[in-house]
């Protein structure tokens, strides 16, 4: 599903900037369009203006400068109890005072539904986050993965269109965090509604997203679709922030169509693909992917430059292992490599060579 | 209370005696007075102290006519209507203007909050002469002295610290993305205070009411600057009963209303606990 190229975004916002104080701007000049049924991740460190997005969206905040529009309507006049917007809260927000049931039929008697429509849609909201039987209870007496099931129910039970998401898996642990991670992908698949999602934890974003804004200092950095992101970072955040990554400064030796070769601070030389940078002479930062770097260079085509590099340590780590070696100066160059059958144990103190795929190691711009 | 240790020093121990005997000591210069009225009401005698043959237990020593007094006397009756009639809408008032005190002040963009909230509080804090003095020249000059309403707002006007005071208290731990989730689902600013923020609330908004209740209750001196005859409350009565009367039917009077704090005070005690439970249920 990626309906983020349509013609007519679902949700669009335009020029728009926010500041709290009048003098620094936390989201500058920020320009998105998202489709209809799109899943779109906002992701970004902490004070990247990310969040302050979402509650724009949801109304808790307006925006300085600029328009917001949902469904081709400007809303930037319309008070949140007006926007028909649904939101799963990161503390889930939900009523301590009501029971499940009664938290869930909260917006249907705003509404003023009657009284067996709203039974029919609580009950089937409640089935679809499998938590049927807890119509009764309240928040206090359901775990934190509980709750956040009647949080996303409640947000879903009054069909809205659009449902805004700030980080409500980061209070439940990893592996209840991954399954509701697929959950919520699912029930997005089944019911079709866009939802914006805000993160900063990327794995969750690139697990669930169609799309991914990644935000730095209140500007979107790269728009673009999981596996784009990854592979494809356009700078070097981008390429720092998701996954991990390793970098190398150099100086760009050779040019030529989609491979160049680098220069790095002991002399050697290694093959990378130029992403920003246009001519030799240039200084360059060089971004590898941990996965990315072989030792087997009976895996390399013929031809491929290696760097001598010196294993500083070795961690076992189940399914992987995880080596941090000393090329060219740095000391924090990671690479893994399965745990596989008759996989080399590297030791410490160890002087090995390294290669990799042009391909992989993307010559960005020097910042 | 822990057990001494074995290897308790002596002044250790000292202290540890010492500190039992200055609460027993405590308790009962607080409780006493208090407690000793009690067996007083039910005096047959018309004195303020114990005959023998109520010390010898003696059945025919104790007697209810202070009580039949204080239920037939014209003047005891008039004044229990006026503190009646007094209080409950003293409270009233004092509770619905305390509450939206209190709401509006917790918001966060409220400017010179802390001397809106000094002014309110100040009731509380300035001796109650210069406030009952201050409110009959004022209630004088806008032709409130003397009235039932000018009593009304004088007792409210007392009671409002209480309420603004114990509903802050319960807005501290309020979380406030509840009123963002009602506006999310679309309830309007005014659904969303009666069904979400004030069910939350409710524990302070009544403990605050029960204070302002008594206030205006047990409150003699404003009522004797701003009230008139005509206002006579309970305690404006004791106290001419004291000064004129020396009758024990103050003494049962007075232990009516030790009964009605006593059970007031439960009451409290009860939407505490409540209030717990709640807080303890409002995840994150």
């Amino acid at each position: 599903m990626n309906a983020g190229h349509g013609n007519e975004a679902f949700v669009a916002f335009e020029h728009v900037q926010k500041s709290y104080d009048g003098e620094t701007l936390v989201v500058k000049d920020l320009n998105l369009k998202i489709g209809q049924g799109e899943f779109l991740t906002m992701l970004g460190p902490s004070g990247s203006g990310k969040t302050t997005c979402l509650m724009m969206l949801a109304g808790f905040e307006t925006a300085t400068h600029g328009e917001i529009r949902l469904a081709g309507r400007p809303i930037n006049n319309i008070p949140p109890h007006k926007r028909g917007i649904g939101m799963v809260f990161q503390n889930y927000a939900l009523f301590p005072h009501m029971t499940v049931g009664e938290n869930l039929a909260f917006p249907l008697e705003v509404r003023k539904m009657s009284k067996a429509e709203i039974e029919a849609k609580v009950k089937r909201a409640l089935d679809m986050v499998q938590m049927g039987a807890f119509a009764g209870r309240r928040p206090a007496q359901l775990s934190g993965g509980q709750q956040q099931r009647i949080a996303l129910a409640r947000a879903l039970v009054f069909d809205a269109e659009l449902v805004l998401m700030d980080e409500p898996l980061g209070a439940l642990d990893k592996q209840l965090r991954e399954h509701m991670q697929f959950e919520i992908k699912h029930i997005h698949e089944r019911l079709g509604v866009t939802v914006v999602y805000v993160t900063h934890d990327q794995g969750e974003a690139l697990t669930m997203s169609d799309r991914i804004a990644v935000f730095n200092d209140g500007r979107i950095q790269q728009l673009a679709p999981p596996e784009d992101l990854y592979e494809r970072p356009e700078n070097g955040f981008v390429a720092q922030f998701i996954g991990e990554n390793n970098t190398l400064e150099g100086t760009v030796e050779t040019i030529g169509q989609g491979n160049c070769t680098v220069r790095l601070g002991d002399g050697s030389v290694i093959d990378a693909l130029p992403v920003n940078v246009s001519r030799a002479g240039e200084r360059t930062l060089l971004s590898i992917r941990p996965e990315r770097a072989e030792f087997n260079l009976d895996r390399l085509p013929e031809g491929t430059h290696t760097v001598k590099a010196e294993v500083l340590e070795f961690i076992y780590m189940g399914d992987i292992f995880r080596i941090r070696l000393r090329i060219a100066g740095n000391e924090n160059f990671v690479i893994k490599c399965r745990n596989a059958v008759g996989q080399r144990r590297l030791r410490p103190g160890e002087v090995i060579d390294v290669g990799w795929l042009p391909q992989d190691c993307r010559a960005l711009e020097a910042a | 209370m822990a057990a001494l240790p074995p290897y308790a020093s002596t002044g250790q121990r000292l202290w540890y005696w010492g500190f039992r005997a200055i609460c027993v000591a405590v308790l009962f210069f607080l409780i006493m007075p208090i407690l000793v009225i009690i067996p007083l009401s039910f005096n047959a005698e018309d004195f303020f102290t114990f005959t023998k043959g109520m010390l010898a237990l003696d059945p025919a020593a104790y007697s209810l006519k202070h009580y039949q007094d204080f239920f037939s006397n014209p003047d005891w009756q008039q004044a229990l209507r006026n503190s009646v009639t007094i209080a409950p809408v003293a409270t009233l008032l004092a509770v619905a203007l305390g509450t939206l005190a209190a709401v509006g002040l917790s918001q966060p963009h409220v400017p010179f909050r802390g001397a809106i909230m000094a002014i309110l509080i100040s009731p509380m804090i300035v001796p109650l002469i210069i406030s009952a003095a201050g409110m009959y020249f004022f209630y004088s000059r806008i032709g409130l002295q003397g009235t039932y309403w000018g009593v009304v707002l004088a007792h409210a006007a007392l009671g409002i610290p209480f309420v603004i005071i114990t509903v802050t208290a319960t807005l501290v731990g309020f979380d406030r993305s509840l009123v963002r989730a009602a506006a999310n689902m679309g309830a309007g600013p005014v659904r969303t205070f009666f069904k979400v923020q004030m069910p939350l609330i409710l524990p302070g908004v009544i403990s605050g009411a029960l204070f302002a209740f008594i206030t205006s209750f047990d409150e003699v001196v404003v009522v004797l600057f701003v009230g008139s005859a005509a206002q006579k409350t309970l305690p404006w009565q004791m106290f001419i009963g004291l000064r004129e009367q020396i009758s024990p039917t103050i003494l049962a009077v007075a232990t009516i209303l030790i009964a009605i704090s006593v059970v007031l005070l439960t009451v409290l005690e009860l939407l505490r606990r409540r209030s717990e439970k709640l807080r303890g249920m409002s995840p994150g």
